[in-house]
């Protein structure tokens, strides 16, 4: 079974990446990756992604998404999250990372906020 | 009396979860919660992580080693590379603003926060050995 199973939706001009599984060192960090560079390549830099699904991250993955954020900054973007566990909200907080990244509980709201 | 169980794995990235089950068993099965367990996993995988990619650089000739230790103070658990060794002090504080858009070097500080202890040293006959330590 895959690490991690991601979905995309839209709603309006925002793509929302929808993350069930284990945002790891290896599939599920290379998952991130990849989906990232697509919705760059096809146009996509606002970019909402809900980790309420995320069970699991290690370092790796929250360097897949610092990675990820920086990517979509370069190319004129915004990368937001959705829904974070308690314990991903603690990892962030660990690495100082919540002074990084805006962060949401609502979709509404973080949908909202892009406007 | 204490308890000891030792595992060792091939450098490739596989190796990190396969770590993970390993040590989540064998902490459930001597008695620890899931609280506990949940340090243990995130610590091991971080030390394992380390040492498949920086300590001995996905050679899969190069075994990591892992001994956990059912102690009286709690579970002692030490990961073993055969890579080059490294100083602890020279590793960037990913928490430094400077370093907070850096995709890597968060590990160690993960196992200093969930760990009590953790501490590193050159082993005999060359590569490193992490020490780490989550009390009762």
């Amino acid at each position: 079974m895959a690490d991690i199973n991601i979905s995309e939706r839209q709603a309006g001009d925002v793509t929302v990446l929808d993350l069930d599984g284990k945002v790891t060192i290896g599939e599920g960090s290379v998952a991130l990756r990849n989906a990232i560079r697509r919705l760059l390549g096809e146009g996509k830099n606002k970019i909402l992604l809900n980790l309420g699904g995320v069970g699991y991250i290690d370092s790796s993955g929250i360097g897949e998404l610092v990675s990820s954020y920086t990517a979509v900054n370069k190319e004129g973007g915004v990368l937001k999250l959705l829904n974070l566990t308690q314990k991903i909200q603690d990892l962030l907080a660990i690495t100082k990372l919540l002074t990084v990244f805006d962060v949401y509980d609502s979709e509404a709201d973080a949908l909202a906020s892009y406007s | 009396m204490s308890k000891t169980i030792e595992l060792k794995l091939p450098s490739r990235i596989e190796s990190v979860d396969e770590s993970a089950v390993f040590a989540e068993k064998v902490a459930r099965d001597w008695g620890y919660t899931d609280e506990f367990l949940s340090a243990i996993d995130l610590a091991v995988r971080e030390s394992v992580a380390n040492a498949v990619k920086h300590g001995n650089k996905f050679d899969e000739e190069k075994q990591v080693e892992v001994v956990m230790t059912d102690a009286a103070e709690g579970l002692e658990m030490t990961v073993r590379d055969h890579g080059e060794g490294f100083d602890v002090d020279e590793i960037p504080d990913p928490t430094n603003p400077e370093n907070l858009l850096k995709v890597n070097g968060r590990g160690i500080l993960f196992m200093r926060s969930f760990m009590d202890e953790v501490g590193w040293e050159r082993a005999m006959g060359g590569g490193m050995i992490v020490k780490m330590l989550k009390k009762r």
